[in-house]
């Protein structure tokens, strides 16, 4: 809590408001210029047709919006971007919880296997995509060779449109893993002690414990996780570019990555409609952290 | 039963885990190795490949069945790839860049913390919630007019342009506000009487009283700066001037670079993040959970 000081003079506390407002300046200045700003401005471009050059024309209102959902173009980068959520979110959050769940169970080495799920925390997203586009290579990557060594054919990991967006997910999850580990860990770290060992003196164990005691109690950092790698998920871009540029056929094109090639790609400056596009990740993404606010709010009130 | 009667219930962790070994738990922890063991292989394998390709030749990592340590230690691959991007400037633009952002951004977050903690504000908590509420805004939804206004003041393609949106930063005021705010008031009151005002009492009692989470928020934005894809890619044109993670995209699509020269790219432009994982895991954790537990 802030420390309820003497209350100064007058005069002083008047040059306290100001000192308030200066220390505060530098960050209001910022954010302005590259948040409120842009937030404005996006609305704005997105209502607004655009010349080659991007440079907004005429007002079409609500046109960009329209268009966009009677395409079936946008509505498969809808559903592409729901199956990359669905593909990353839930493998990721179900693998870290068994493992955490098994570290759990009095093992040794729990310090040793941190460590290990820790080293993608190195990766950029740029450096693990990179490495994973060696790895999916179809003819010279280590996958398809051990793939082939045990008998199978050649997966065409990136180039198949059926594998390429399980084969992004696969390399975002590795990239994740340690820290979705990590979450939980500390969820697990903050259950007290007292009721796993009450738990444990009763008799239960192995999966009994964890389904009537650690997972419930793990409830808040699982929604937690939940939520932040859902909003991950959805504004994933570097692994596309590198892996698929969207491809093969769109396979893999996210909404975030619709954005980009709108607004960028190819010498495309299509900002009106990729503004459109950029309003409607947004929407997803506020939507869910409001969800993840309120929920976190019922509990702060009840507890 | 007498004597069973007489063992109290002790709530003890180590007699809990004393308890006789039946077989099935024996398999069942044997189970439980197993399965960590597959996942710390399948996690720890690409790190591993990363340096041992590295080290390959070209025909050694296209080989069948594929070959796991290198024969032949060779360090071709390395002057292969400062040789096939200008890959000594984009480290040092990346350097620079992080750097500046992190520089930046521990200055702003310190100052605005310590206004929301220490000084008097009129609707404080509206501000702060317009600070949070920064949070919330997914950085690729405004990237276009940022975009925009950043080349429109001839900043393409410039440090500016790589570090200006980036100098303050909600999260981090966030965090060094719940650590101010642990700040003990006597210490706070002394510090007034023996006259220290706000500035001094700022940088001289302040902040090297918090320095685990000042160092905590550095090595975070270091490494997110570090790692920045997206807004790099667009805002910077020529090679000279991209990062090394834009650096290491046109390593993979550029034709003459094979696996071995990319996983050379990737092992330096690991040695920086990988040093502040091995050696800063304490504040990762710490930066990385103050989201988790609010």
């Amino acid at each position: 809590m802030p420390t309820a000081s003497s209350p100064p003079e007058p005069r002083r506390r008047l040059g306290e408001h100001g000192l308030a407002w200066a220390f505060l300046l530098p960050s209001v200045v910022v954010f302005a210029l590259f948040i409120l700003y842009p937030l404005g401005r996006t609305f704005y471009l997105s209502a607004h047709a655009n010349d080659l050059f991007g440079a907004p024309s005429r007002f079409v209102g609500m046109k960009h919006y329209t268009d966009l959902f009677a395409s079936a173009d946008f509505g498969r980068t809808l559903v592409t971007t729901g199956l990359f959520v669905l593909f990353t979110v839930v493998p990721g959050v179900l693998g870290a919880l068994l493992l955490v769940l098994l570290m759990e169970s009095r093992i040794r080495g729990v310090r040793l296997l941190r460590s290990a799920f820790a080293l993608p925390f190195a990766f950029s997203v740029a450096s693990a995509s990179v490495v994973f586009s060696v790895f999916y290579n179809p003819a010279s990557g280590v996958l398809n060779g051990l793939l082939s060594h045990v008998g199978l054919g050649p997966v065409g990991w990136l180039t198949d449109s059926q594998y390429a967006l399980v084969s992004i997910a696969i390399s975002t999850i590795w990239m994740n893993l340690g820290y979705n580990v990590l979450v939980l860990s500390a969820g697990i770290g903050s259950i007290p002690g007292e009721i796993t060992e009450a738990a444990r003196l009763d008799g239960a164990s192995g999966l009994r414990l964890a389904r009537s005691i650690t997972v419930p109690m793990l409830g808040p950092s699982l929604f937690f996780l939940v939520v932040i790698s859902t909003v991950n998920a959805l504004q994933s871009f570097g692994q596309i570019h590198i892996l698929t540029k969207g491809g093969p056929d769109g396979a893999t094109r996210t909404l975030v990555y619709s954005v980009y090639e709108k607004a960028f790609a190819y010498g495309s400056s299509d900002f009106g409609t990729a503004s459109a596009q950029a309003v409607v990740l947004m929407v997803v993404v506020l939507c869910c952290t409001a969800v993840q606010f309120g929920v976190l709010e019922r509990k702060v009130h009840y507890a | 039963m007498t004597t069973l009667a007489k063992t109290p219930a002790v709530a003890d962790p180590a007699r809990a885990a004393r308890r006789p070994l039946h077989l099935r738990s024996l398999l069942g922890r044997a189970g439980v190795y197993a399965v960590l063991a597959v996942a710390v292989l399948t996690v720890v394998f690409p790190v591993y490949y990363v340096f041992a390709g590295a080290f390959m030749r070209p025909d050694e990592i296209a080989s069948y069945p594929p070959a796991m340590v290198p024969h032949s230690v060779t360090g071709d691959n390395f002057s292969g790839a400062v040789h096939a991007i200008p890959l000594v400037r984009q480290y040092g633009n990346s350097m620079l860049v992080a750097g500046l952002i992190t520089v930046a951004q521990l200055f702003t977050s310190v100052l605005a913390a310590y206004a929301f903690v220490f000084l008097p504000m009129r609707g404080r908590s509206v501000v702060f919630g317009l600070f949070l509420a920064t949070l919330m805004v997914p950085w690729e939804a405004i990237i276009i007019p940022n975009y925009l206004t950043l080349s429109g003041w001839g900043l393409g393609n410039t440090y500016f342009g790589l570090v200006l949106p980036f100098l303050a930063s909600g999260f981090g005021t966030f965090m060094l506000r719940q650590s101010f705010r642990q700040f003990p008031g006597e210490l706070r009151d002394a510090a007034r009487i023996d006259g220290a005002g706000h500035w001094r009492f700022l940088w001289r009692i302040l902040v090297p009283l918090n320095k685990p989470a000042l160092a905590a928020l550095a090595i975070y934005v270091f490494l997110s700066s570090w790692n920045q894809y997206f807004w790099p890619l667009i805002i910077t044109r020529t090679a000279n001037m991209q990062t090394l993670q834009i650096g290491l995209s046109s390593l993979r699509d550029s034709e003459m670079a094979d696996p071995g020269l990319i996983l050379a790219g990737v092992v330096l432009s690991l040695l920086p993040t990988l040093a502040l994982v091995l050696f800063g895991q304490r504040f990762i954790v710490r930066g990385l959970t103050a989201g988790a537990v609010r």
